[in-house]
């Protein structure tokens, strides 16, 4: 239909259209990027339907007091944005996203890393291990999350590894310290597979020859490392560390079942706040607020990032 | 020729990809004329309350064609409101709901809740702890179907294992308050390795439910017309040192990231509502059910409740009224005894509760039940409650741990909440 329309405005056009001018116009490269445009269109409406769509009704509904309850929907302007800045909470809710942001790419791409040169080796096993480290990422997120809820408590598995070991273990869950640091090792032996499964991929197109002659030029097991392997997988890095901070900045179901926020608010992450803010306290006017300073603080670190990729980026393919 | 006939054929799916998408978010809206179908939101998973209250509509639609299905849809209890509230904002909204006592002040002050006092049956015979919270202006908006008073459950094979005396025992004697409990939990717990006393539902986070101890102590969490913050008062402080010591110092009660479930005998002693008994059904162990114990101000009795109300803005809003006239007539209220202390004083007797409670012994419902609604306090609740709860549960955290300031985190509490009460 679209097609059939376009022909008779690019005929009508013309004026007098002689019957191979309307075929002219549809030149094949045209025709193939109509083709292109008409192949993503799905995408492209439903990104426009579950995205952009959303995406402006948070932005609207962030300048709206919204009463559920009583039904009223009442424009209030900037005052949203006012709480925001005034609301004594957020320093620490930045705070403990920033601690948890922190702590888990740090942890989740050094050690996917190290994972990924450990196995690529050629040894017997390493598919074994490959497919161990990599099975959490296939397991569902809140079943997994429930699991260490039991393995964390104060007489669970694993304070009675430690106690096996002669030690005894911290209330994990309840102390302000070692509730983040819970939350973040959880999240990562979850994830860690997948950053592997990429850095392993990476790895395996670093061509020899480069290991051969930087040996030959007697450079040692760390320098090639150094100087050869990271500057080559450097693409990778930077989409695993893009992947994951932007994913560390969505944490929810693990504070949810582990912490719900606590102890105090020491593992109350900006996501986790926002539905608190918006579901359990029905201020969705002020929790849309801050889903749009969520939306600008990722928006920023990964424009960050990709800028900065000029800097630490040594080779795109 | 070709290319366009593909192109066409491509466009068209498109279309119709976009279309599908567009008109899925509509739902199935209920046609004009025909049955009406009522969905009543639910927090119960149990079998047999669903299975009655199945029962009951069935019998209302057959005087009632112009009715539809009518659905009860469990939710879990940890996120009802939360999920209630946001099929409210979705547009989604059930016709009737089971609303906690929790959230009671903001449903029945928003405007939320249809009124009921003209549709219920008989409505004067309800007694008014159980109405007082559901009620605005001398205006009823929900039918508060379930009045359930806290007691003791008691494994009294790990009582007597430690040669202690069973709280009925206790009770006999006049010693029945909560130092004695904390004594008897104590050694008990020393003695099996096990647990002392759980209030359940508590786990160091739903701190309203320390209502049940800290009632004997007359402490509050806040004043009467919620304006103050009561939570440093002596009362309070008094009966969170005593919690703490309980926890704490003489072991008496299970510490924070420990889960001991009473029901399958892992604890001595569990504060609870008497619908847990229904848990107890093959236990193995010995129990009994108490009175809550005596605090320094005397005996007293502390009650969770649950109203059902029709949301105002439901299409259906009157035949769901309807409904639940008939849900919660006298004759049905009766057989919803079973499960839920009904608030109508005529069938408050041990005898009528007996007959649909067999786990339960006619003294147990005396003492528990009828005597617990009478002198009860309701559990605390207040406008703004969910983030109200919140901010105490962060601000009392401190407290859940050794050689913790009780004072000092008491104060914290206030300081954090009276700008909310205030307001």
């Amino acid at each position: 239909m679209a097609v059939t329309q376009l022909t008779r405005r690019a005929a009508g056009r013309a004026d007098h259209p002689p019957p191979g001018r309307a075929r002219r116009f549809w030149t094949i490269a045209r025709r193939d990027a109509l083709v292109g445009y008409l192949f993503v269109a799905p995408q492209l409406a439903g990104s426009a339907l579950f995205v952009l769509l959303p995406l402006g009704l948070v932005g609207w509904y962030s300048l709206q007091e919204w009463n559920v309850l009583a039904g009223t929907f009442e424009f209030v302007g900037g005052d949203n944005y006012a709480k925001l800045l005034a609301d004594a909470n957020l320093r620490s809710v930045l705070t403990a996203s920033a601690l948890f942001s922190a702590g888990l790419v740090v942890l989740n791409l050094s050690l996917a890393l190290t994972l990924a040169v450990l196995l690529n080796q050629r040894l017997r096993g390493t598919t074994l291990f490959r497919t161990l480290f990599f099975s959490p990422v296939l397991v569902s997120l809140v079943a997994w999350t429930i699991v260490w809820q039991f393995l964390l408590q104060k007489d669970g598995g694993v304070n009675g590894l430690l106690a096996v070991a002669g030690v005894e273990g911290p209330n994990w869950l309840r102390g302000e310290a070692t509730a983040m640091l819970s939350v973040v090792v959880v999240q990562v032996i979850k994830n860690v597979g997948l950053n592997m499964v990429l850095f392993l991929a990476a790895l395996q197109g670093v061509p020899r020859q480069l290991y051969e002659a930087a040996q030959l030029d007697g450079a040692g097991a760390w320098r090639r490392f150094r100087s050869v392997t990271v500057p080559l997988i450097s693409p990778t890095i930077l989409l695993t560390s893009i992947i994951t901070v932007v994913g560390s900045l969505q944490v929810f179901a693990q504070i949810a079942v582990l912490t719900q926020g606590g102890p105090g608010t020491s593992t109350t992450v900006l996501v986790y706040y926002l539905y608190q803010q918006a579901f359990q306290f029905r201020h969705f006017g002020y929790g849309a607020t801050l889903s749009v300073l969520l939306f600008v603080i990722v928006a920023a670190l990964t424009l960050l990032q990709w800028r900065l990729r000029r800097r630490w980026v040594f080779h795109e393919s | 020729m070709k290319a366009p006939g593909k192109l066409a054929a491509l466009s068209l799916a498109a279309l119709l990809v976009a279309t599908a998408c567009g008109g899925g978010g509509g739902g199935g809206a209920p046609a004009a004329s025909g049955p009406k179908p009522l969905r009543m939101t639910v927090w119960t998973t149990t079998e047999a309350h669903l299975k009655l209250f199945d029962e009951i509509a069935e019998e209302y639609r057959k005087t009632h064609p112009d009715v539809g299905k009518i659905t009860f849809d469990p939710i879990p209890f940890e996120s009802y409101t939360t999920t209630l509230t946001t099929q409210i904002a979705g547009g989604k909204a059930p016709d009737l709901a089971w609303i906690l006592e929790s959230s009671a002040p903001d449903f029945v002050s928003s405007g939320a809740l249809a009124p009921l006092k003209s549709k219920i049956e008989n409505v004067s015979e309800l007694i008014p702890t159980a109405t007082r919270l559901w009620e605005k202006d001398g205006e009823l908006y929900a039918y508060p179907f379930s009045t359930s008073p806290f007691g003791v459950f008691v494994n009294n094979d790990l009582v007597k294992a430690a040669g202690q005396k069973t709280p009925r025992e206790l009770i006999k004697a006049g010693q029945w308050n909560w130092e004695r409990a904390a004594a008897v939990n104590a050694a008990a717990a020393a003695k099996s390795g096990k647990s002392g006393l759980v209030i359940v539902n508590f786990d160091y986070k739903a701190w309203d439910n320390l209502a049940t101890v800290w009632g004997g102590w007359g402490a509050k969490a806040w004043s009467d017309d919620g304006a103050t913050c009561a939570f440093n008062g002596p009362e309070m402080t008094e009966a969170m040192t005593f919690l703490h010591k309980s926890i704490f110092t003489d072991k008496a009660m299970p510490g924070p990231g420990t889960t001991a479930d009473f029901f399958a005998g892992d604890a001595t002693m569990a504060v609870a509502q008497i619908s847990r008994a229904a848990l107890l059904k093959d236990a193995t162990f010995d129990w009994d059910l108490v009175a809550l114990p005596a605090g320094p101000k005397g005996p007293y009795a502390v009650i969770g409740q649950a109203g059902i109300g029709v949301l105002k803005k439901s299409p259906n809003a009157g035949p769901a009224a309807d409904f639940l006239a008939y849900f919660t007539s006298t004759a049905n209220s009766a057989k919803l005894a079973a499960y839920f202390p009904p608030p109508r004083r005529s069938q408050l007797t041990a005898d009528t509760l007996a007959k649909t409670n067999p786990l339960l012994k006619p003294d147990q419902l005396q003492q528990v039940v009828i005597d617990g609604i009478a002198k009860g306090v309701v559990k605390p609740s207040h406008t703004g409650q969910a983030e109200l709860a919140q901010t105490v549960r962060a601000a009392l955290d401190p407290l859940w741990k050794p050689g913790a300031d009780v004072k000092a985190v008491l104060d914290g509490v206030c300081a954090k909440i009276q700008p909310m009460l205030g307001a």
